[in-house]
């Protein structure tokens, strides 16, 4: 799925990365945990989260994710923004809560990432 | 490729440069030309070695020595150390307050991390002393 139709879908706002809505992520991952994240092993992947700081984004440069949707309305402040830019991620920003937003991506064909079980 | 040594100090508490190691161990491993798989191993591996400092500890160190086989990480602390590294090692068991949680970690899941994604590993620790963590990554086994 195109990033510009999870925006679509979501109904979401583009914070960083207006340019790059054409790039294509095969997965989608939730939550609001940092170290679920750091378990997941897929390229190409959305996470959707409710956590706004700058953790959030450095587990994302860490975990190779390009693109990270805020959920329930939350908008991160400009070194968290400025941090994504420099890192070349595209971040949205959706009012849906978590639920809402993961089911209306899965019930697009939006599927979930593996986790690394081990 | 030859072998390259990095070292970065990790102060405690200080969350708003927290990642700051992992990051620039992660570009650089990208400039020498590392397979990506192996430096996502490396990067959750610095990563939540450079939070339980920041965490956990009164300060430390991170080094990792690259060689054309393996990649190896030693992150380092000067305390307090850990009573019962085997308990640090289960999954869900933590120490981290809550709003460490905040930040979307201490959920006991580091260790296990950090062990899931190394080759080797080895966790030492001496109350009052240190904690050390070892890991090494081989390059052929991705």
């Amino acid at each position: 799925m195109k990033l510009i139709e999870v925006k679509k879908l979501l109904d979401a706002e583009v914070l960083v990365g207006e340019d790059a809505l054409e790039s294509e992520i095969i997965s989608a991952f939730a939550c609001d945990l940092m170290s679920d994240v750091l378990a997941f092993v897929e390229d190409k992947s959305l996470l959707l989260t409710g956590l706004v700081n700058k953790q959030t984004i450095r587990t994302a440069e860490m975990m190779d994710i390009e693109a990270i949707i805020f959920v329930r309305g939350k908008i991160p402040n400009q070194e968290i923004l400025s941090l994504a830019k420099e890192n070349n991620m595209v971040i949205l920003t959706t009012k849906h809560i978590l639920y809402q937003s993961c089911g209306i991506l899965y019930n697009n064909g939006l599927r979930g990432a593996n986790i690394m079980h081990k | 490729m030859g072998t390259a040594n990095l070292a970065f100090n990790v102060a405690k508490e200080d969350f708003s440069k927290a990642g700051e190691a992992s990051s620039s161990i992660k570009k650089t491993l990208k400039k020498l030309g590392i397979e990506s798989k192996i430096i996502r191993k490396v990067a959750i591996v610095t990563y939540e070695a450079e939070m339980n400092i920041v965490i956990h500890s009164f300060g430390g160190e991170i080094r990792v020595r690259i060689d054309t086989e393996k990649i190896e990480i030693q992150a380092i602390d000067q305390g307090p150390g850990i009573e019962d590294t085997q308990k640090a090692m289960e999954i869900g068991f933590s120490t981290a307050p809550q709003e460490v949680r905040e930040l979307g970690f201490g959920a006991g899941m580091g260790l296990p991390n950090i062990k899931r994604n190394s080759d080797e590993f080895t966790i030492t620790s001496e109350i009052n002393q240190y904690t050390k963590i070892e890991s090494i990554i081989y390059l052929s086994n991705s």
